[in-house]
Parts: C-alpha cells; sequence; structure tokens
C-alpha cells in the first residue's frame, strides 16, 4: 500500500516535470530521471538497500572469510609440497606434484592409527559420561525448588570462570594416590559427577533448555503414575534433543582439542603412560618425529623435518574433526540458536 | 461444586496432609539429582581448593616415602612476586594482551554478525567458515601454524608495526602488542562462538522496533546505538567473559605453562607448593579481571523502566496523601458530628 502510494507520487513528479518545459528541457529531465535512478540503485532508497551497501557487505564478508580460512588454505597447500617446492620461490600456493610422502611420514611418526584410536576413546569417554551427569544435574535444578539452588548456580558460574590450574595440583595428588593417574578414569571420573572440561557450560545449556518443557507435561506424567526419575527420562529427555546434540558435539571437540590437561592426568608428563591422542602427539612432534627418523634405514629414506611435514601433521590431527565438522555442520552452526542461551 | 461432595473422612485427610509437604517431596528429589554435582563440588573443587591453598603455604619435597611437608608461610608468594622475575613478567604481559584482544575479538564478533544479519545471500556458508574454527583452535595447533607463519597476514607489514611500536613504547607494553599483531589472524579466530552467539540474539530483536524508529526518522546509525546495542547488551558482557575464560584456559597462554613447569622441576625451592601459588595468583587475577568487565558492562536498568518506577512511586506517595486527606476530613466530620450532638 505505501509503496504504491510513494510510487504514485514519484510519477506525478515527472509528469510536472514533463508538462511545464518545452523539448529540449524535457531530454534534459530524462536525464535527470536516469540519475535518479542512478543515485537510488546505488544508494538505495527505504525499501531496498542500495548497490553500495550490498557490495561493501559482501566485499567485506569475502575478505574476511579469505582471512579467517587463510591458515588452513596455507596449511592444506604446503603439506603437500616437496622440499624443492618449499625453497622454490615461484611456487607459492600450488605444488608442482600432488605429493603424499609428506603424510605418509608424518603419520608414521605420530603412529596415525593408534592414537587416532586413543583420541576418540579420549574424547568420547567423558563426552557420554558428561551428557549423562549434566542432563540429570540441568534437570534437578530446572525443575525443583529447593533451598539453596542459587547457591548452587552460583558456584557453578564460578568454576566456569575459574582457572582449573588452581585445582589441577591437588586433584593431580589425589589422582596419584587413588592410582588413576596415566588411565582414561581421570578424565571419566569427573566427568560423571559433572566436572568435567568445561561442564558448567553443559550445565546451564541443559538447565535452560529443561525450564522450557512446560510444567504440566510433567504433572500429568505424574499423575499418570511416572516417577521422578521417570518422568525425566522418559519424558524432559526425549524433547531435549538439540540439547543432546550440542551437548555431545561441542564436548567432544573441547576434550579432542585439550592437551594441556591431557598431557597432564592421562598420558602422563613425568612417567609416560601408554595413552597419547593424536593432540599430544602434535605437541612432541618434533621430538617424535626426530626419534622416527633415527629408526630410518636405508631402504626407507626419511626427509629431515621441515615446513611440509609439520603442516601435514598438522593436517592429520584436526583431519577427524574437519570431516566430522563438514557432515554434521547444520547441528554446529544451529547449536547456539536452539540452546537458546541467548534468552527467549 | 466438589468441595461439598466431600465426605467428612475425607474432609479430616485433607486436615491432616500438611501444607507444602509436596513442596519438602520436591526439593528432596531435586537434590537427590544433583548429588553427583554436590559430590564432585565437594572431592574435585571444595578439597583441592582448600589444599591447594595449604600447599600454597609449604615447601613440599618429593621423597621416596611421599610428600614432606615443611610450613614456611608466605615466602613462596614473596619469592614468586620479587625474586624470581619470569612470573610477573609473564603476568604482565598476559594482562595487557587480554585487555587489548579482548575488545577486539568481541567488537569484530559483532561487526561480523551485524553483516550477515543482513540480507546476505549464503548465509549458511559464511557461517560455517566463521565457525570453522571453533572446531580446530588448540594449543599445539595454534603452535604450529604460528610457528610456520600461517597466522599472520603476509600483505599487511606487520614488521613496520612492530618496529614503530617497540621506538614509542616500553618494552613490557611493546612485546605483547606485536605479538598482537603478528598473530592476527589466529587471535580472530577466537570469536567463531560469539559471532554465533551474536547472530542469535541479533535475529531475537523485535523488527517492528527498527520499523517504528524509521518511522519517526531514525537512521540506521541511531538505530543501531538506540536499539541494536542496548539489546544485546547482556551477550556482550557474556561473550566478553567467554573470551576471558578461553583466552586464560588456552595453551598459548604461557602462564599456564609456567606453572606446570614448575610444579615438575626438581630444583629445592620450587615443586607442587611454589606452583600453588603461583595457580592461586594467577586465579585471583583472572577472576578480579571478569568482575572488572562484568562491572563495566553489567545491564544497567532501562531508563524507560526508571521513569516507570519514578512515576509509580509519586503515584503511590500521591495515594497516600490522598487517603490521609480523606482520613482527616472523615474524623473533622466525626468531631464535627460529635461537637453538633454536644
Amino acid at each position: 500500500m505505501l509503496k504504491r502510494m510513494q510510487k504514485q507520487q514519484g510519477d506525478k513528479d515527472i509528469a510536472e516535470q514533463v508538462i511545464t518545459p518545452s523539448g529540449e528541457i524535457l531530454i534534459k529531465d530524462k536525464k535527470q530521471i536516469t540519475k535518479d535512478k542512478i543515485r537510488k540503485f546505488l544508494l538505495g532508497s527505504k525499501e531496498k538497500e542500495g548497490f553500495l551497501k550490498v557490495f561493501v557487505i559482501y566485499a567485506l564478508l569475502i575478505c574476511i572469510g579469505f582471512i579467517y580460512i587463510y591458515p588452513i588454505l596455507h596449511m592444506l597447500s604446503s603439506s603437500f609440497m616437496t622440499l624443492d617446492d618449499l625453497l622454490d620461490s615461484s611456487i607459492n600456493w600450488i605444488p608442482s606434484s600432488f605429493n603424499l610422502d609428506n603424510y605418509k611420514q608424518a603419520a608414521k611418526s605420530m603412529d596415525f592409527w593408534k592414537s587416532f584410536g586413543q583420541s576418540v576413546l579420549i574424547a568420547g569417554l567423558p563426552t557420554i559420561c558428561n551428557l549423562i551427569s549434566c542432563s540429570i544435574i540441568g534437570y534437578g535444578l530446572a525443575r525443583f525448588e529447593f533451598p539453596g539452588k542459587k547457591v548452587v548456580l552460583g558456584i557453578i558460574l564460578f568454576t566456569f570462570i575459574l582457572p582449573s590450574q588452581v585445582t589441577m595440583i591437588p586433584t593431580y595428588v589425589l589422582y596419584s594416590n587413588m592410582g588413576i593417574l596415566g588411565t582414561i578414569w581421570s578424565f571419566v571420573l569427573p566427568a560423571i559427577l559433572g566436572m568435567g572440561i568445561n561442564a558448567p557450560i553443559f550445565i546451564l545449556i541443559f538447565w535452560q533448555f529443561f525450564r522450557q518443557v512446560p510444567k504440566v507435561l510433567i504433572e500429568a506424567a505424574q499423575i499418570d503414575g511416572a516417577g521422578y526419575w521417570k518422568s525425566f527420562y522418559r519424558i524432559s529427555l526425549p524433547s531435549a534433543a538439540p540439547a543432546i546434540i550440542t551437548v555431545s558435539l561441542f564436548s567432544f571437540v573441547w576434550y579432542w582439542n585439550e592437551s594441556y590437561l591431557t598431557s597432564m592426568y592421562v598420558s602422563g608428563i613425568t612417567t609416560k603412560s601408554g595413552w597419547t591422542s593424536l593432540i599430544i602427539q602434535l605437541k612432541n612432534f618434533a621430538t617424535n618425529y626426530d626419534k622416527y627418523s633415527q629408526t630410518a634405514t636405508a631402504a626407507n629414506a626419511v626427509t629431515s623435518i621441515n615446513e611440509s611435514i609439520n603442516m601435514s601433521g598438522t593436517m592429520l590431527s584436526i583431519l577427524p574433526l574437519l570431516i566430522m565438522y563438514f557432515v554434521l555442520q547444520r547441528y554446529f552452526v544451529e547449536s547456539i540458536d536452539r540452546t537458546g542461551i541467548t534468552g527467549e | 461444586m466438589s468441595k461439598k461432595k466431600l465426605s467428612k473422612e475425607e474432609k479430616k485427610n485433607l486436615k491432616k496432609l500438611k501444607a507444602g509437604r509436596l513442596a519438602k517431596r520436591d526439593a528432596v528429589a531435586g537434590i537427590l539429582f544433583i548429588t553427583p554435582w554436590i559430590i564432585g563440588a565437594l572431592l574435585f573443587l571444595a578439597y583441592p581448593l582448600i589444599t591447594s591453598f595449604r600447599y600454597a603455604l609449604h615447601n613440599i619435597r618429593m621423597t621416596g616415602v611421599g610428600m614432606r611437608f615443611k610450613y614456611i608461610g608466605y615466602s613462596n608468594f614473596t619469592e614468586i612476586l620479587f625474586s624470581q622475575t619470569e612470573f610477573t613478567t609473564e603476568m604482565i604481559s598476559y594482562l595487557v594482551s587480554t585487555i587489548i584482544s579482548v575488545p577486539i575479538i568481541v567488537v569484530f564478533a559483532l561487526i561480523i554478525a551485524i553483516m550477515l544479519n543482513q540480507n546476505v545471500k549464503g548465509k549458511g556458508f559464511f557461517r560455517l567458515i566463521f565457525f570453522l574454527p571453533v572446531i580446530i583452535v588448540s594449543g599445539p595447533i595454534l603452535g604450529m601454524l604460528n610457528q610456520e607463519g600461517a597466522g599472520s597476514l603476509t600483505s599487511i607489514d606487520t614488521q613496520a608495526i612492530t618496529a614503530t611500536l617497540e621506538a614509542t613504547l616500553p618494552g613490557a607494553l611493546a612485546d605483547p602488542i606485536s605479538d598482537l599483531f603478528e598473530n592476527m589472524v589466529t587471535i580472530l579466530w577466537y570469536s567463531g562462538v560469539q559471532i554465533l552467539i551474536f547472530i542469535s540474539s541479533l535475529q531475537k530483536i523485535d523488527r517492528s522496533m527498527y520499523e517504528a524508529a524509521k518511522i519517526d526518522g531514525g537512521s540506521g546509525w541511531e538505530c543501531f546505538w538506540k536499539i541494536t546495542l542496548p539489546n544485546i547488551k547482556p551477550m556482550i558482557l557474556l561473550n566478553i567473559v567467554y573470551t576471558i575464560v578461553f583466552i586464560s584456559n588456552n595453551e598459548q597462554n604461557s602462564i599456564i605453562g609456567l606453572i606446570q613447569d614448575s610444579m615438575f622441576s626438581g630444583t629445592q625451592e620450587k615443586g607442587y607448593g611454589y606452583a600453588s601459588a603461583m595457580a592461586w595468583m594467577y586465579s585471583i587475577v583472572v577472576v578480579l579481571m571478569v568482575a572488572l568487565f562484568a562491572a563495566l558492562f553489567m545491564s544497567k536498568k532501562d531508563v524507560y523502566e526508571k521513569q516507570v518506577k519514578k512515576a509509580k512511586k509519586a503515584h503511590k506517595k500521591e495515594q497516600r496523601q490522598l487517603k490521609q486527606i480523606e482520613r482527616r476530613s472523615a474524623k473533622n466530620a466525626k468531631k464535627n458530628a460529635k461537637a453538633a450532638r454536644g
């Protein structure tokens, strides 16, 4: 309606201009009209955004997007390069040949398949425990009123801010007294008690989610004879599928990428346990590669460490996550919308 | 209706039921549900916190039998702060780089989010790219990328910036800032989650507010400051806190490496006690920094809400006065009546 009215008014203006002057000026008016159109096209009007603005936004987004993936592209391209390509200044991006040797050597020095399997375990088991414990705790906080609930929420927020270093040393001693240092239990045990890595975030996500489950639904279930536990796992939990997906994805990624605490508790610093993960292998890539290159025989020559091998090692350690990301990208990108962290 | 139909026995039973019995049962169930957390908090939060404070006051040496404690009071702290220089220099560079990079990350995330919130085609694709770093950002990978120079922009001459910075600023300030420029890309990488949080909160702002503002002649610039910003203010605080926590726990942060090193160092004065003292000071600084930002960005009440409150107060006062006048007039009327009778 509004648009039509404005259009009509615009027509009137043009009509007035045309009526008054003679033929010569009429051409000028036409030019003016085209100028007007160009101006409108570039700067936009009330209804439509101008071309200039759209252009600037796209240009900025593409530029920043390129900057964002620049390190990954750089990594990808240099991981395929041979030593000659690295030294050749005429080769910037595209390697002269599709060379997989770097990957083979990096994978051998990292003991890829063993570390990959252990990475999956180190990230997967605590994730499952996190899911179980955080959903239960989040439900308890969202559904019931009890004295001291606000204190509990406050402490949960506080544990999110508090750096883990302050509790790390006694925990280390505790684990070593319990005899679970250097085993996967040192990650599983805190996770099952709701104290895993970033567990406060997960508890808050579940808390936020279970608060949105209508209370009437649960009351109806209880009238039908469902206990507290049954109304949790039969009614509330199935409706929290988005929260479950988000928590499991993020928990997996964060445990996978955690190197500081993994090297401390699970793989051990002073005494090496059998556990290792891809990220830990990458952390000690240079020393591992040295060890590996010493075992080389004349039959299978090993090139000394260089940028290409470094980059292919890095690529190998993030490859599983990258594949997971591109397969499940929808869940990752929509995760924050779905959890309702930003409030409804 | 149904109340009248209850028999006497049922009424008795109803009286027996104490008020709030259901609520009590609910409370017990709630505590049962969070029992795992309570055990966890006692075992992995309260106990370690207290013990680590005890450690910080002791010199601990590992012997074949176990740990040997020797009470030394505050000398761990004084040793770290005044005798050894490594902790203080790392701390200053950590503080400077955090205080600079947090606003950069949050503002950058906000700009990207606002651009993506326009009618942009391929929104999903851009979100995919901007969220990608969240998946792969971790200490060793960032270390590797920075080591090979992939973390800096080759098109920007970082050398020139570094040189000018070092010429104008004192060393303690110049180093972290020039580090920042050298690793610009990886710092921008920290903003993946923040961008998504901003986008989803931007989408929740009521469109009709912008329309109303436009009708009143507000420009886009004014709309941003007066509508967008106040609406997403709580999210800004959330993002700041998230960014600080993320930077503090990242392995690129050299202080946590320092704590670990001194924990396992075999020298006489270092060890568990020394590392605990370090960790305590570090944690206090982090918590204080979060508190500082929170105080700065805590959502103050709306101007509109304030005015409503004021108006309500004035209204109450008026009513009280009215009542007083009424009471007085009633009294006067009684008096007058008495006087008339008398």
